[in-house]
């Protein structure tokens, strides 16, 4: 039980995945103009990821692992990950068309968020059991929606902020990255 | 389109670090040490190049609707490729990359070319394309890569410049905030030098 609550506590806070550790930098920097798209492109980010983690781990064990296909991981995760992003699109579409309002344009950008491949690959590299698999998905998901909405609530007041031309736009967001990866540093004695 | 044209788009005009800020992870991940940053350029260089070539071949016979699960598969198995390339020969990279290799799959910058350009231009000029992107794509980590090598650890590619005698090399510049900053300054500098350029 302990291992689980310190793989939490050190996905979300510790070793961010955006802080961190640079996974789903392309989505944090596109969508975290605004806190209403942040908070949408989080809530479908964390779903996937939490899918796609089970998914991967179960095909490692029971496919790649078992007929020695090893060296297919990367093909067959993205592959994967792609047509379960597809799948979840529509069927989002079809059982609740409010949310996939919400969400749906965020979905088909998150075959290429490198947040969910990235914790596929490691969660298999860690070698964790299927609820660590679990655990470390979601605090990787959660740990990149809070990054994303403490961003877009930065980014918003910046707007009307008066910054030198030239650092305009990704720049300034950037650097205002860097000033919150030295802040979450500030965890690393948590775990 | 004439070649040097998509040469100096690649490297300059539109470079996929400084100008587009896409495949930002493999960049600010790896660029903590100068030859690191090397390695992962040539790595995305050698995909993107490939991918171009075997895309742009392909296109004829590429359905509309499912181009993109078709490019990613073509991009994925020249990543394996690399990936087993690098553990055979160059482990200690290898090692050093880590999970980045894999991860040059979803580095937008080769789906994006295969999109915009591979996919409706002919051969050559694809692997151009192809080539000058990655050209640009591997100098612009370099240069972030050297940059937080002498200010984070005072060497660059492992050769001592100045030691602990004379100044505490900044280890924060080869920590993960250092790379954020040291990025978000030089595309601040890029700008300003395109527009200067421009002008004259």
């Amino acid at each position: 039980m302990s291992s689980i609550f310190t793989i939490l506590i050190s996905t979300i806070l510790v070793n961010n995945y955006v802080f961190a550790k640079f996974l789903g930098i392309c989505p944090f920097l596109g969508v975290s103009g605004k806190m209403e798209t942040a908070t949408g492109m989080g809530v479908a980010v964390t779903f996937v990821t939490t899918l796609a983690g089970i998914v991967t781990y179960i095909l490692q064990k029971y496919v790649l692992d078992s007929l020695g296909l090893g060296y297919l991981q990367t093909i067959v995760f993205i592959l994967v990950i792609a047509s379960l992003v597809q799948f979840v699109e529509m069927a989002i579409k079809k059982m609740s068309p409010t949310l996939y309002n919400a969400l749906g344009v965020y979905l088909p950008l998150i075959t290429t968020n490198c947040i969910v491949l990235g914790v596929s690959i490691l969660n298999i590299q860690e070698g964790y059991t299927l609820i660590e698999t679990i655990t470390s998905s979601v605090g990787a998901a959660l740990g990149f929606f809070l990054a994303l909405v403490l961003m877009a609530g930065l980014r918003e007041k910046l707007e009307l902020a008066d910054i030198p031309e030239a650092l305009e736009g990704f720049p300034i967001t950037l650097i205002a990255t860097g000033l919150m990866s030295i802040a979450f540093s500030g965890f690393a004695g948590l775990v | 389109m004439k070649f040097s044209e998509i040469i100096k788009n690649g490297i300059i005009n539109e470079n996929p670090i400084f100008v587009q800020l896409v495949g930002m992870c493999s960049v600010l991940a790896v660029s903590s040490s100068a030859t690191n940053s090397l390695a992962m350029g040539f790595s995305v260089m050698a995909v993107l190049t490939c991918s171009n070539i075997v895309i742009s071949l392909l296109r004829k016979f590429i359905p509309d609707e499912i181009r993109i699960p078709v490019f990613i598969v073509v991009i994925a198995t020249f990543v394996t490729i690399v990936d087993m390339f690098l553990k055979a020969y160059a482990p200690d990279i290898y090692g050093a990359l880590g999970i980045f290799i894999p991860l040059i799959v979803v580095n937008c910058v080769i789906l994006a070319r295969a999109e915009a350009f591979a996919y409706s231009n002919g051969v050559i000029l694809s692997a151009i394309d192809g080539l000058s992107m990655g050209v640009g794509f591997t100098l612009a980590i370099t240069i972030l890569g050297i940059l937080r090598e002498f200010f984070g650890a005072g060497s660059i590619f492992g050769i001592a410049i100045y030691g602990e005698s004379m100044i505490k090399p900044a280890g924060i510049f080869v920590a993960a905030p250092g790379a954020f900053i040291l990025l978000g300054i030089l595309v601040g500098i890029f700008r300003t030098l395109q527009k200067k350029v421009a002008a004259n």
